[in-house]
């Protein structure tokens, strides 16, 4: 239960942090993809430069979590293909939604009925790759 | 208390999205968002059908709540802590009202896409299903999407998610330059 108040609080920072960042918002998206403001880059860039930090000096420090167990993080498997081609069609989806899949989430809270027909349409895409995926290059 | 009502500025975001990361990683957990897609897929029923959603998601139960918590989060922020809408740079939104959208600067989303009005022709739902569905099964398919790989996964010196990144840009900018002419 104690674990479940965390994770709540967890995801209601983020959802908090995806909409005052504006992250969620398809105009700073399409703007993104204009590179006409720095906001986006800005935001990735320092998000990854202190994750970089983090994560070398945990691994560096063979640091364990809260519950003292030794913290893995796995390295993805190493392939170009899916990475590419995943990687595009993902892209198409996310300038015309202008929402990954954090924020698709969190745009509920806009009321659009429009949000759920594209987490419907999120659902569908991870099912018909589950269905093809052993057809697809990896 | 207006730092709460005002946008977060890039320095201020970008950290705290880091720190959320790692913060899950010392939880003994990670940072991905689309993971909760083939979850829900799997609680659907979808392991009946293929083998790739037949899997224990209990497991993945923790992001579930991550989720619950991330649309209580959004709800919250905007309905009672976002009075302005994002301002946007003034060349896109010129840009933005030659492509028929003028919703830009007084909506968080454009009303043009996401409206009951739009979802109600065919080409508005197809639109949003089809960037739904693209989502999804990209996501998939690079096995992460921007939390999984631009954040993680670059702060992790993957090259698969560098790769996966660079893909995220080539599409977007090939959606937003070439197929957005088309669209709309």
């Amino acid at each position: 239960m104690k674990k479940v108040i965390a994770y709540l609080a967890v995801g209601f920072f983020l959802g908090v942090l995806f909409i005052k960042s504006e992250v969620a918002s398809w105009f700073r998206i399409y703007e993104m993809f204009q590179f006409k403001s720095f906001h986006m880059y800005g935001l990735m860039g320092t998000a990854v430069v202190i994750g970089i930090i983090g994560v070398q000096l945990i691994k560096h420090k063979k640091a364990k979590d809260f519950s003292g167990q030794p913290i893995s993080i796995a390295d993805k498997d190493r392939s170009i293909a899916r990475y590419l081609i995943g990687g595009t069609l993902f892209g198409l989806g996310w300038a015309l939604a202008g929402a990954c899949p954090g924020p698709m989430f969190v745009l509920i809270g806009t009321g659009f009925v429009s949000v759920l027909v594209l987490i419907f349409g999120a659902l569908l895409g991870t099912f018909a790759y589950g269905a093809l995926r052993s057809k697809l290059p990896h | 208390m207006e730092y709460l009502y005002s946008p977060w500025p890039w320095y201020v975001a970008g950290p705290l999205i880091a720190g959320t990361m790692l913060l899950l990683t010392l939880m003994g957990k990670k940072f991905g968002m689309s993971s909760n897609l083939r979850t829900l897929c799997s609680i659907g029923g979808a392991g009946r059908f293929v083998d790739f959603f037949r899997f224990d998601w209990k497991k993945d139960q923790w992001n579930l709540w991550i989720v619950v918590g991330v649309i209580a989060g959004g709800f919250v922020a905007l309905q009672f802590l976002s009075p302005e809408a994002p301002q946007i740079n003034e060349d896109v939104v010129e840009q933005l009202e030659t492509l028929g959208i003028h919703s830009t600067n007084t909506s968080f989303v454009p009303t043009e896409l996401f409206s009951l009005d739009a979802l109600l022709t065919l080409k508005g739902f197809l639109i949003i299903l089809v960037a739904g569905f693209l989502v999804g099964f990209g996501a998939r398919y690079a096995g992460g999407c921007t939390s999984g790989h631009a954040i993680s996964g670059l702060s992790n010196f993957q090259v698969p998610s560098l790769i996966a990144v660079v893909g995220f840009f080539i599409g977007g900018l090939v959606m937003v330059h070439l197929i957005f002419p088309l669209l709309f």
